[in-house]
Formats: structure tokens, C-alpha cells, sequence
């Protein structure tokens, strides 16, 4: 029973850091109606920015702190994404206004392309270290109600947290904000927001750019737990099917699917895997999505389809 | 508008046409040896390859430097990048198999662009020297004429790894659970038929727990063995899948110390970042960890010092790069024996170099000479034997570097020998081989 | 002034619905054809057969395989390594389970053996569209990666999960040289083209192109949903598993699950992207562009005596080609076989403008 909890709590944690993930993918789809494939190039991206620049800016500037220059690399980081995020509008998504789903999907992995190669290339592919102080050691917790306890990673606990705070920003940021309302707007209906006077290609660039935030702390996050290096960007290959099982226009789709697939995988790996030799989480992720699509072909919190003929 | 993007068009594809009906342009001069350099720099295991393509590249640009040479034959090299993807591999080995007088030798670094390669090889006639990796059975040279695995493969790997276990437990395994955590590929599954007829022959439990590739989940595998609690883990993995390997024994509390990984698992790269939190992992070595010997410093002063170096000055002496240089050392070593038979100061083809191979006798004198003395053990090969003396230690990570710990195993043949034979026997049936004689 | 249909009268219903109604297209068809069944294999270099012409032939055959899917009937699929994987595993388990099975049938039964599974996988498209199915089908390839690593009887209950195939021979000749491979690859490919157009001209083809374009109403006028859209994935996985096949025979010769991941399906649908979705002839471009692009992408810095490292070549490789996928889509979305189609527009009416 004990191992069984661990499991759940495992897999819900390791949900959220997919949940991380599949925000950006939402916000992006939402506001500009592109299914970003590039954004696991961008989570690489981010985070190879981040290890990069918290080893550079102490060589450059010749200070010693950590804390300084985990803070200095997060807002170089901050400005980076930012950067690309313009840069993607101006050059790919202005063009491409109007076109077809499958267009603009191909475009995105086009760009996915571009970003490994150009994040490899200005900040290498081996492996780096992003330090923010995450404890590594797991934490026993209910020694008295499970003998030896119930084991809690520790820096998946933090991830988690973090995770969910972000989740409330963007939501506190969506609501209360006037830019926040001009990107709900847009996501409604580009038309309407454009008749309205709001600058439909300025929104574009602030959703990439909070898609590339999102991005950029998915980055740090897996990183610390993993060590940056060129797959991380395949962590969105996991985030897929968070997306499509939560609904592709849904934040706390996002959020409720991240967390199912978390513990139907482990699950799954853990007791089923077994019997069939191990090793079948990835597909099984998908097929629960698929499941649930058979069920809701929208995905859970998705808006539902309307089809005019 | 419309002109504008034929034109565009047009020119891609007249580039296009050009570049596959021009020949390769002609590198390696008269009086060059050409060694092909496969490599991958870039993908999942860039951080293995990395270090390990810098100290192949660097040792040949040593011998040029320092010796200009072979007996006065300068060493030609162009690296090939395949990402550790077999498509790849073969592309980089048609186009580089016949430059200058043809390839002396290709270590494909990777055991599956190896399967793809060494059918090729045998119609090709060029030899594939893959050190401490590749088809375990390729150990039999009547059979494997063209292939070299040199100073050990997955099999010795995986049966000194289970003995210096034993000798843990004070030679008595049975009822012990090992587990196997591998990188779910030709790679990490190849000790497999080894150590379960170990396990037979020991009576200890083998349980298998494979990794998808890249291996950068592995929350589920460590979970499970928090469950099982096997008494010790066998870690074959590679790239990024060590160091997401290890932070999550860590954070589930598997005791580092009970790890051991194979060497491609065992560089400073993979343990560097995590410090201490990776104190107690221990990993098999086909040479001495990073003992620095002559060849380092001759390095240092021919290569290193004149600008020359290929990488980061820091990675010289990692185990990686000092496994990169020992490969090319064993290459190099086989065309100047090669060179003894069939004319000093001579370029060689392929088949001669691949006599040189299977001729190579380095004793501990040679190898003293050559700067390695503290490296290897000495190695020897014969037409039946391409493997040479396998020899491996046992060195474990404190937290800042890799301390040696067990004398040198050889691998118990008990196991592998008949496992060899049934294997390439099998190889030659299907692909219609009569084992040439050894006599 | 040359290539019109001035003058071409058609005198029988047959003349009328043939493949190429314009006498100039046929002779540009028979030079082409001679081109690429005599010209090439006397005088290409080994190296360009391996390299070039051996996986153009192979990727173009896929990449007709998965227009069909996705450019003439709108279902998007991400999982096409996976009918690849299928279709080579099959073939090499009938060739190595049965004594003296004949290539071809191997090959052929490979194709039916993807064809099954892309049917099962394709039942999930009855409920599901766009990009949720294209998520959807990265299930199977990734469920697929795992069959053929973990499952024994796949791979011939190889140790090492990697398998490898014979000399190759046909009706008694063997396939030696590149040259014979080629040809073989060359031939099927031929075939394959000639199947998927005539099936587009078809009723069948009208029938997948109205699902694409409208398959509500489509199915309001009585094109029934299930058979347009399981024929599409049953002919697009027949001709992928035989292209499959020959990748892993032909190119190959020995290969390991890894090689038909996941890249392999997003190289297929650059494929068509570039090329053109619903067209025969952009498959043939975008699978030229997609083979040539990388190898010229590592000449050009040696022409031009650049010393680049191979990791700089690599990485700015995967930027260029990135670059120009976003160049592409933004300047011609309707891919390379639009530009050649408005081209040849344009000759019919040269010189005059109009």
C-alpha cells in the first residue's frame, strides 16, 4: 500500500512538471491558434540559456554569489526568449496569417529545427548544470503510518509548487489585467478583437513571449532535475499528450491532464510494465489520450468542436 | 513574384544536381594514410561522443607532430558527424570508405551504426575496429575476419562486473538480486545473453529494466527498484541517460555505492555536474582511469601548446578523451605493424591494415614507449582472437574523481567462450561464411 | 510555343482519360523514364547511388504513401516510421521464417502486414480530427518503437533487438551491385506512382478529397466516412510498409528499431510538406529536396575551404534547414509541385504573356 502511494504521489508531481509543459503549448494555441510544436526547442532553449549564461555572467562580471548569478542568468534568460519570441513573429507567424492548421503546425517544427540548431550551436551540446539550490535527497514522510515511510522527491515536491504558482500568476495576469483580458480577447475570435482596436500582431508577440517564460521556467525546473543537454527538448514528445487529453484550449485541462497522464504512466510502468517487459510508458501516455479522445474528442476541457457545413 | 521563387527554386536544385554528380573533392594527398573519423558531436549522447571524437582527432594530430607519422607517412583524418544514427552512419561510410588509398579502419562509436557497417564491410573489404564495444561475438576472427573489438566487449564487460560483485559477497551470489537498468537499444541489451546464463550458473536473480530511449524519464525504473531492492544495479546506459540515471537513484535513496556502469556510463562528463551526489558510483574501465602518463604530457607539449588541440584544454585526461586517444593509438599501432610487412614508409589499403590489426603484439615495454605504460595492460591479437587480452578494473567516483579500486579482472571464458562460438556460428550460416582457418 | 495541346484531338473516351493527355508529356515521361532506368545506372557513381539515389527512390515511394493519407485525404499522421517499421519487420520475417521466399513477395508481404496495422490505427480518425489525430498517431509509432524492441519474435529472437538481411536476389539474378538495387528500388517506386495517381483520378480519390475538404457534408451526400477514410490508410500503409521494406533491405541491410523513430515520420512529412500535399510529382520534389539538402549542406563549407567542425556543421545544418522549411511555407505554402504546376502554366502560354 505504501509503494502504491509513493507511486501516486510520484507520478502526480512528475504530472505537474509535464502540466509546466503543456501551459505553453495552451497559451500559444489559445491566442494565436498555432499548436507550437517548437516549444520543447524552446524549453532547451531557455534552459540552455539559463546554464550557459549563471556559468558566463561570474566570468564576465567577476562575482562570486550564486544566488546573483542564478538571478542575473534567469533575467538574461527572460530577455532571450523574449527576443525569440519577436523574432518568430516578425518573421514566420506575420507571413503565414490565415493559412491552414497544418501550415502553421509544419512552420512551428520548422522553427523547432532552428532552434536546436541554434541553441546548440551558440551554447553547446554537452551536458550543464543548473544549480538554483533544489535538495536532492528524497524526504521520508508517515514514518509512523507505513513502516520506513513514504519516500517524496523532494525537488519534484518544490517543481510542483513552483509549477503552481505559476499556474495562479497566469491566471491572476489573465483575468485582472487589461493586457491579460486583450490576449482573452484574441483568443475568442481574431476578427472581433481586431475590430475592437486591439494590436493583434503585438498581443502574437507577448503570447510567444509568456509561452517562451512558461518555457524558460520548464527549462530551469527539468534542468536542475536532469542536467541540460539537447534531449530535453523531447520532454515535449511527453507533453502531448497531456495537451490533447486536457483539451488543446484549456489551462486547468492542462493542469487535470498533466496530472493524469503523471499517474497513469507510473502506474501503468509499474504494475502492467512488468508482465509485458517494461519500458511502455511513453506509448501508454498517448493511448490513455487516446482513450479519453475516443470518449471526448475535444479532450476533457476543450471547447467542442462546431462544425458549419 | 512568380520568377522570384522559380528562380530561387531553380538555383537550389542546379546546386542540388551539382553537389551529387561532382565527385568528393580529392584531401588526402600521395603519401597520406587516411583514417576516417565517425563521430557524433551533436544528439542524445553528445556528451560522450564529444570527448571521446576530441581524443581520437587529438592523438593522430600527436603522431603527425611529433613523429610526422608513420615512418614518414603523414596521417590524413575527416570527421563525419552521424549523430549515433544509422542512416547516417552508413552515408559517412560510403563517402569515406575508398578516400586516399581507403579507409584504414572505421570505429563507428556506436554499436548499431556497427550491425549496419559490418555486413558492408565484408563485401567492402575494409576493417571495423570497435574497442571495447560493438558485436560481442565478433570476437571470433575466423568468422569476423574484418571486425576488431579490442581489449574487451559488452560480454567481459558484464562477467567482471559479476565477479568483482562476488567478491563483494565473498564468492557466494546465490540467491542475490542484480539488476540490469539498460539503455533500450542493440546497445543495452547485449549483455543480456551473458548474464543470464551467469545467473544460471550462479543462482543469482537477473532482473531487467529497460530504459526508452533517451532516457531522460526514469522516475518509473527507479521507483520500481525501490521496490524490488536489488542487492546490486548493472548501469548500461550512455549520454544523458547517465546523469538523469543517477540524480534518480539519488532521489529515490538507492545507495550509489551498489551501482556499477558500464564504461561508455563512466566518464567525468556524466558524474561531474553531480558531484557528490553521485559519491559511491562505480564503473568498469578498460584502461586506468584518469591517470595522466606520458602521452598526456607529449600531448600537452606537441599539440596542446602549438594551438593545435581539437577541444578544451580542461578534457584531456578525462576518461572519455583518454579512451578516444587509446583507440586511435590501437589504429595507428596496426598500420605501423602493417608497415613492417608490407613496406615501411608506405601507404597502405585497407586489407593490409587489417593484417596489422590482427598482428598487433603491444607488450608493456611498447606500451611504455609510446606513453600509455600506466594506461593499458598490454594487448595481443591473432587471426582466431580479434579481441586481444580483455582486460578491466573497477573505479569508483568519491565525489571530485574517479579512485581505482580492484586490481585488473580478466573475464572468466568459461561463459563466453562457448556463448562466442554459438553466435558466430550462427552469423556465418546465415550469411553463407565459411569460417576461414587460423592455422 | 512547344508544349501545347494545340491540335491534340481525342478521338476515344480511353485517349481522353489518360494518364498524360498531352503528346509533350509523355515525351518528357519516356525521357525521364529513360534517364532513370538506363542513363543513371550506367553512369552514377557508387557513391551516389548509396547516398542519393537508393534513399531518394525509397523516401519518395513513403512520402506518395503518406500523401495519400495526408494530402489527398486531410488525415494527419505522425506515424508513419511506424508503418515503415512494420513493413521491414514483416519482410524480414517472412524472408528469414520461410525458406526461399522470393524478394518481391517478402516485400509485397511486408506492405500487407502495414496495411493491417495502419487500418487498426486508423479507426481512432473516425472519431477523432485534425491535430488531436495527429497527436493520436504518434501512439502508434511510439507503441510500435516499443513492439519491435521488446517483442522476440519480431526481430527473430535476436539477442541484440537488431536484424539483418542476405544478399538480396530476384527471380535468380542476385542484387549486388548499387546499380541492381536501385533499379529495384527505381522499379516499385514506378509502380507505387502509377497506383496512387490512377487511385486519385479515381472514384476513390474523389471520395478521400471530399473528406478532406468538407467530410460532414461529404458524409450528408453519402461518401461513407469509415470506407473513404480506412481505404485512404490501408493503400497509404500498403505502399509505406513496401517503402519500409526496402529501407530496411535495400539501404540499410541491417538495422535496429531506432532507425524508424519518430524523425523518420517528421522527415516524411517535411517530405510533403515542401513538395506539395495531393500531388504525385511533390512527393518526387520534396523527397529530392530533403535527401539533397543535407548532403550539399556538408559539401558546400568544403568547396568553399571553410574549415567547419562537424558539430558547427551539424547544428547550422538543422538551422538552415529549419530556416528554409519557414522560408517555404511562408513563400509558396502549397509546396514545390504549385511552383512547378504555375510553371508549367507559363510555358503553355509562351512566349506571349497572356
Amino acid at each position: 500500500m505504501g509503494f502504491f502511494l509513493e507511486t501516486v504521489l510520484g507520478g502526480l508531481m512528475v504530472g505537474m512538471l509535464y502540466a509546466l509543459v503543456a501551459l505553453g503549448f495552451v497559451l500559444i494555441y489559445k491566442a494565436s491558434g498555432v499548436f507550437n510544436f517548437a516549444q520543447g526547442a524552446m524549453v532547451l532553449f531557455g534552459a540552455l540559456a539559463m546554464a550557459r549564461f549563471s556559468e558566463w555572467l561570474p566570468r564576465w562580471f567577476g562575482f562570486d554569489s550564486a544566488l546573483v548569478a542564478n538571478l542575473a542568468a534567469f533575467v538574461v534568460a527572460v530577455l532571450v526568449m523574449v527576443a525569440v519570441a519577436w523574432l518568430v513573429e516578425r518573421l514566420a507567424l506575420r507571413r503565414l496569417v490565415n493559412q491552414e492548421g497544418i501550415t502553421l503546425l509544419m512552420a512551428t517544427l520548422g522553427i523547432s529545427y532552428f532552434l536546436d540548431g541554434a541553441g546548440q550551436l551558440l551554447f553547446g551540446s554537452a551536458t550543464y548544470k543548473i544549480d538554483i539550490g533544489m535538495p536532492k535527497d528524497p524526504l521520508m514522510v508517515l514514518d509512523g503510518v507505513f513502516p520506513g515511510g513514504l519516500l517524496v522527491n523532494q525537488e519534484d515536491l518544490y517543481a510542483a509548487l513552483a509549477a503552481a504558482l505559476l499556474v495562479a500568476t497566469l491566471t491572476l495576469f489573465f483575468q485582472k489585467t487589461r493586457t491579460g483580458r486583450a490576449l482573452r480577447a484574441v483568443a475568442d475570435d481574431h476578427q472581433a478583437a481586431q475590430s475592437v482596436g486591439i494590436p493583434l500582431q503585438r498581443i502574437w508577440v507577448i503570447v510567444w513571449a509568456i509561452g517562451g517564460f512558461v518555457a524558460l521556467v520548464a527549462g530551469v525546473i527539468w534542468g536542475s532535475k536532469l542536467g541540460v543537454q539537447f534531449s530535453i527538448s523531447l520532454v515535449a514528445l511527453k507533453a502531448f499528450p497531456v495537451v490533447i487529453l486536457g483539451g488543446l484550449t484549456s489551462v486547468p485541462g492542462a493542469i487535470v491532464g498533466g496530472l493524469l497522464i503523471g499517474v497513469g504512466e507510473k502506474l501503468a510502468e509499474i504494475y502492467v510494465g512488468p508482465m509485458v517487459g517494461g519500458g511502455i510508458e511513453n506509448w501508454f501516455a498517448y493511448v490513455l489520450a487516446l482513450m479519453f479522445l475516443l470518449v471526448r474528442p475535444q479532450g476533457l476541457f476543450g471547447d467542442k468542436i462546431i462544425d458549419r457545413v | 513574384m512568380f520568377h522570384r521563387k522559380f528562380a530561387l527554386t531553380a538555383a537550389l536544385a542546379a546546386a542540388g544536381m551539382a553537389a551529387f554528380i561532382a565527385p568528393a573533392p580529392a584531401q588526402a594527398q600521395a603519401a597520406e594514410q587516411f583514417v576516417p573519423l565517425l563521430v557524433y558531436r551533436t544528439g542524445q549522447f553528445a556528451p560522450l561522443g564529444i570527448p571521446w571524437a576530441d581524443g581520437k582527432q587529438d592523438y593522430l594530430k600527436l603522431v603527425n607532430a611529433r613523429d610526422g607519422g608513420v615512418n614518414g607517412v603523414k596521417l590524413a583524418f575527416e570527421e563525419c558527424e552521424t549523430a549515433y544514427d544509422a542512416a547516417k552512419g552508413v552515408e559517412c561510410y560510403e563517402r569515406l570508405k575508398g578516400k586516399g588509398t581507403g579507409a584504414s579502419g572505421f570505429d563507428t562509436q556506436s554499436t548499431g551504426i556497427t550491425f549496419a557497417v559490418t555486413d558492408k564491410a565484408f563485401a567492402d573489404k575494409v576493417p571495423v575496429v570497435t574497442p571495447g564495444y560493438g558485436l560481442s561475438q565478433s570476437v571470433d576472427g575466423t568468422v569476423f575476419q574484418w571486425n576488431f573489438p579490442l581489449l574487451g566487449t559488452y560480454w567481459t564487460a558484464a562477467d567482471v562486473m559479476v565477479q568483482d560483485i562476488a567478491k563483494k559477497e565473498k564468492g557466494n551470489l546465490k540467491g542475490k538480486k542484480i539488476a540490469l537498468v539498460y539503455h533500450d537499444s542493440p546497445y543495452g541489451k547485449e549483455p543480456i545473453p551473458l548474464l543470464q546464463k551467469r545467473a544460471a550458473a550462479d543462482g543469482f536473480e537477473l532482473s531487467l529494466f529497460p530504459v526508452t530511449p533517451p532516457g531522460v524519464e526514469q522516475k518509473s525504473t527507479w521507483l520500481q527498484i525501490r521496490q524490488q531492492r536489488p542487492d546490486y544495479v548493472l548501469f548500461w546506459s550512455a549520454g544523458v541517460m547517465t546523469p538523469a540515471g543517477i540524480r534518480e537513484a539519488q532521489a529515490s535513496g538507492y545507495p550509489r555505492e551498489k551501482i556499477y556502469a558500464i564504461w561508455w556510463a563512466g566518464s567525468d562528463h556524466d558524474v561531474k555536474d553531480l558531484g557528490a551526489g553521485a559519491k559511491g558510483y562505480n564503473a568498469i574501465t578498460i584502461h586506468n582511469s584518469a591517470a595522466m602518463d606520458k602521452v598526456h604530457e607529449e600531448l600537452k607539449k606537441h599539440v596542446y601548446d602549438k594551438g593545435q588541440g581539437t577541444g578544451a584544454a580542461g578534457s584531456v585526461g578525462s576518461l572519455a578523451h583518454t579512451r578516444g586517444m587509446m583507440i586511435s593509438m590501437l589504429q595507428v599501432e596496426g598500420i605501423r605493424v602493417a608497415q613492417e610487412r608490407f613496406g615501411k614508409g608506405k601507404t597502405l589499403t585497407p586489407e593490409q591494415v587489417r593484417w596489422g590489426m590482427e598482428n598487433l603484439d603491444l607488450n608493456a615495454d611498447r606500451l611504455k614507449a609510446l606513453g600509455f605504460g600506466q594506461i593499458m595492460r598490454p594487448v595481443k591479437t591473432t587471426c582466431a582472437n580479434h579481441m586481444g587480452n580483455d582486460w578491466a578494473r573497477i573505479v569508483q567516483w568519491n565525489g571530485s574523481k574517479w579512485d581505482m579500486k580492484s586490481d585488473w579482472y580478466q573475464a572468466d571464458q568459461k561463459h563466453i567462450l562457448p556463448l562466442v562460438q554459438e553466435l558466430s556460428a550462427k552469423y556465418a550460416k546465415d550469411k553463407n561464411i565459411t569460417p576461414r582457418s587460423c592455422s | 510555343m512547344f508544349y501545347r495541346e494545340n491540335g491534340q484531338y481525342k478521338t476515344s473516351y480511353g485517349a481522353d482519360l489518360a494518364l498524360f493527355p498531352v503528346v509533350q508529356d509523355r515525351w518528357a515521361m519516356l525521357a525521364l523514364a529513360l534517364a532513370a532506368f538506363v542513363a543513371i545506372p550506367l553512369l552514377a557513381s557508387n557513391y551516389a547511388f548509396h547516398a542519393v539515389l537508393i534513399p531518394f527512390s525509397i523516401l519518395a515511394m513513403a512520402a506518395i504513401g503518406l500523401n495519400v493519407l495526408v494530402g489527398y485525404c486531410g488525415q494527419i499522421s505522425l506515424g508513419t516510421g511506424a508503418f515503415m517499421a512494420v513493413g521491414a519487420y514483416a519482410a524480414f520475417n517472412l524472408q528469414a521464417r520461410i525458406d526461399g521466399m522470393p524478394l518481391l513477395l517478402a516485400l509485397l508481404g511486408g506492405g500487407a502486414a502495414a496495411t493491417l496495422c495502419g487500418v487498426l490505427f486508423g479507426i481512432p480518425s473516425l472519431r477523432i480530427r485534425g491535430l488531436y489525430l495527429a497527436v493520436a498517431t504518434l501512439a502508434a509509432q511510439f507503441f510500435v518503437d516499443w513492439f519491435t524492441n521488446r517483442v522476440a519474435w519480431v526481430t527473430n529472437d535476436s539477442a541484440s533487438g537488431s536484424v539483418s538481411v542476405g544478399t538480396l536476389s530476384m527471380f535468380g539474378y542476385a542484387l549486388e551491385t548499387p546499380a541492381q538495387k536501385y533499379l529495384l528500388c527505381a522499379a516499385l517506386l514506378a509502380v507505387a506512382a502509377v497506383l496512387a495517381r490512377n487511385l486519385a483520378r479515381g472514384a476513390i480519390g474523389r471520395e478521400w478529397m471530399a473528406m478532406r475538404d468538407m467530410d460532414v457534408a461529404a458524409s450528408v451526400i453519402g461518401i461513407r466516412p469509415v470506407h473513404a477514410k480506412l481505404t485512404a490508410f490501408a493503400v497509404s500503409s500498403f505502399i509505406v510498409g513496401v517503402a519500409g521494406a526496402l529501407w530496411g533491405f535495400v539501404h540499410l541491410g541491417s538495422w535496429e528499431p531506432a532507425a524508424f523513430g519518430i524523425d523518420k515520420s517528421l522527415q516524411l512529412l517535411f517530405m510533403i510538406i515542401i513538395g506539395g500535399l495531393g500531388s504525385i510529382a511533390g512527393s518526387f520534389f520534396g523527397a529530392a529536396f530533403i535527401v539533397l539538402l543535407p548532403l550539399l549542406l556538408n559539401h558546400v563549407p568544403h568547396w568553399f575551404g571553410l574549415p567547419l567542425s562537424t558539430a558547427t556543421a551539424a547544428h547550422l545544418e538543422h538551422m538552415i534547414f529549419g530556416a528554409l522549411i519557414v522560408f517555404f511555407l511562408v513563400v509558396e505554402p502549397h509546396g514545390l509541385a504549385r511552383l512547378w504546376a504555375t510553371g508549367r502554366q507559363k510555358l503553355r502560354l509562351w512566349p506571349f504573356p497572356h
